[in-house]
């Protein structure tokens, strides 16, 4: 089993806000809007270096991305920040017709996705939104999973010329991809090579899945453990490897089961390679106030139930 | 510059357009695009910073247009033929399977002229306060027009627009109201009583002109009005009073004019009305 060491916990918005300040840095066409949330989205440190390319738009989502998408009709590099749901949800059709369609090069920073925004409850846990965002033609979905992979995949946002949907986190979680590895779009990344079973996670989830593995392991089972970074374009063919070695998988994301990285992937095995397939997500519920591990352990979201799922998997091959 | 009878003949043959269009694709929106004829020729013939040879999707040195009323396609598109930015020709291909000329803006064609996507109303002002934000980002003096429905103007996006364009002090976007107190399901005061539009964008904090949407002169007087807001800090939305359907009896001041094609004989009548122009038909 590859040996993960957690640096210290931090949060994946905290890895937002420093890849926004570093590409603020490398390129002077990249503004950040927020509505009214730019302390939560971490904005603060892009704001006082650049204060004219620092956007405040008031609790308007609607009119940020319409604005958003003006920008960057004049070429700027537009990063629109806000909690998950009122980035998505709020403004799908705004997305949908100013960004998606309209061929605009804005980047949806997408904080306090998931069941682990915590207390707030359930009209600010979006457990929705990568359906949505999926569901947009040439929309790229980036969900990484750590502090250090979120600042490589904004960097890679900003450097992308078209519409990219980012999706982080309000946690502190482990911090254990490497600091400097170059996020490419549309790679999965291999995090544990294994032969009897494919976790295929995303953000949060791949710690857990790594956690899930190392326990499997001192079972005697074997765990291959994949990343998917990057939901939307799908690499397919990483996934496809994998199966084609472990014969069976388990897919955990901190979302719903309606058009998640699980059904996406069942759409893959299912037309090329059909294979044992448990699910490990929100299925098809609200969350509610608690902590985000508590949260996430009451969901089935955590080490324990991906390693449980594992097993089902195995046993169904 | 055109002549108030050069604009007057380009309008009406911008008249006859939208009405050749909608009838070939038996689909469209008469109504709103001749009430707004006169605004948008004398816009795009005497006012705009703007040109078919020019002409660039991030305006970059010149003036920017977006239609947030995005129905309004066969006025903008006549309009932007007349004016040289694609042939007039290819209007008659307006809502065809292939066509430039979607029913609705958009960019996916490319067709010259056409800045946005819009069709899904109360948008448009978001993304014009934007390309007006980028210009003051980059230090250009250009302004950005954008052309609002009354009936549009009950989404509260467009409030949501009106809010951060002051708030960011965009005197560079001038938008402009084609109040023809007319939508889908009937006079405007019927649906959803809007109320005095003016003294809403005044409350707003934006410079407001009330304007003839059918007189050359006012509209002239209006548009120069507004571009001398430059300097002010505050957006400027000029409200033109207009007819849905200006220009054909029968079409005229009423909301069954939306969304509705003439039948031939009365395509034929509405022609005869509107008269003839040197410009021709496409």
């Amino acid at each position: 089993m590859k040996k993960y060491t957690d640096t210290g916990k931090k949060d994946t918005r905290s890895g937002f806000g420093v890849g926004l300040l570093k590409a603020g840095q490398a390129n002077p066409n990249v503004v950040a809007l927020t509505a009214d949330l730019k302390g939560s989205l971490k904005m603060d440190a892009f704001a006082a270096e650049f204060p004219e390319r620092f956007i405040q738009c008031g609790i308007a989502e609607a009119n940020m991305v319409g604005a958003a998408a003006g920008l960057a009709i004049t070429g700027k590099i537009p990063f629109i920040g806000s909690f998950a749901e009122f980035v998505t949800g709020r403004v799908y059709d705004q997305i949908r017709q100013e960004v998606a369609y309209g061929c605009t090069n804005v980047k949806i920073a997408s904080s306090h996705a998931g069941i682990t925004l915590g207390e707030d409850g359930a009209t600010h846990q979006t457990m929705e939104d990568i359906a949505l965002m999926r569901a947009l033609p040439g929309m790229v979905v980036l969900n990484p999973c750590d502090f250090n992979q979120t600042v490589q995949a904004t960097l890679a946002a900003a450097k992308y010329n078209g519409p990219v949907y980012l999706r982080f986190g309000r946690p502190s979680v482990p911090n254990f991809t490497p600091e400097d590895e170059e996020f490419v779009i549309g790679k999965a990344i291999v995090m544990n090579p294994g032969t009897d079973v494919t976790l295929i996670a995303t953000g949060h989830t791949v710690w857990e899945s790594l956690l899930a593995a190392e326990a499997l392991e001192a079972e005697g089972i074997s765990a291959e453990v994949l990343d998917i970074a990057t939901i939307k374009p799908l690499d397919e063919k990483a996934i496809l490897d994998s199966l084609r070695k472990t014969g069976c998988a388990v897919v955990a994301e901190e979302h719903n089961h309606a058009g998640g990285l699980g059904e996406a992937v069942a759409g893959v095995l299912a037309a090329q390679l059909p294979r044992p397939l448990v699910f490990v997500n929100g299925e098809d519920k609200f969350g509610q106030s608690g902590t985000p591990a508590a949260l996430m352990a009451a969901y089935g979201l955590d080490a324990a139930h991906i390693a449980e799922a594992a097993k089902k998997a195995i046993a169904r091959k | 510059m055109q002549t108030k009878d050069q604009l007057k003949a380009i309008s009406t043959q911008v008249r006859r357009d939208i009405l050749r269009m909608v009838c070939m694709a038996k689909s469209g929106h008469p109504g709103g695009s001749m009430s707004s004829t006169d605004i948008l020729v004398s816009l795009y013939f005497n006012h705009m910073n703007q040109s078919p040879a020019t002409w660039r999707r991030d305006a970059k040195g010149q003036d920017a247009f977006i239609l947030s009323a995005g129905h309004l396609t066969p006025v903008y598109y006549s309009t932007l033929a007349r004016a040289g930015y694609f042939p007039v020709s290819e209007l008659a291909t307006f809502r065809q399977m292939g066509t430039r000329l979607q029913g609705h803006p958009s960019v996916r064609k490319q067709l010259p002229g056409v800045f946005q996507a819009s069709g899904s109303l109360g948008q448009g002002l978001s993304a014009a306060a934007g390309i007006a934000l980028g210009k003051k980002l980059d230090k250009e003096n250009n302004f950005v027009f954008c052309l609002c429905g009354d009936g549009e103007s009950e989404e509260g996006q467009i409030w949501e627009a009106g809010m951060f364009a002051v708030h960011h002090k965009l005197d560079n976007l001038i938008a402009f109201t084609d109040w023809n107190g007319q939508q889908i399901d009937g006079p405007v005061a019927s649906v959803a009583g809007e109320g005095d539009l003016a003294a809403k964008w005044e409350a707003w904090g934006w410079r407001v002109i009330v304007a003839d949407g059918h007189d050359f002169e006012s509209i002239d007087q209006a548009f120069n009005l507004a571009k001398a807001g430059l300097g002010s800090g505050q957006p400027t939305m000029i409200l033109f009073k207009s007819d849905m359907g200006h220009g054909v009896d029968f079409m005229a001041g009423t909301h069954k004019w939306h969304g509705s094609v003439p039948k031939p004989e009365q395509l034929e009548d509405a022609l005869n009305q509107l008269g003839t122009t040197p410009l021709g038909d496409f």
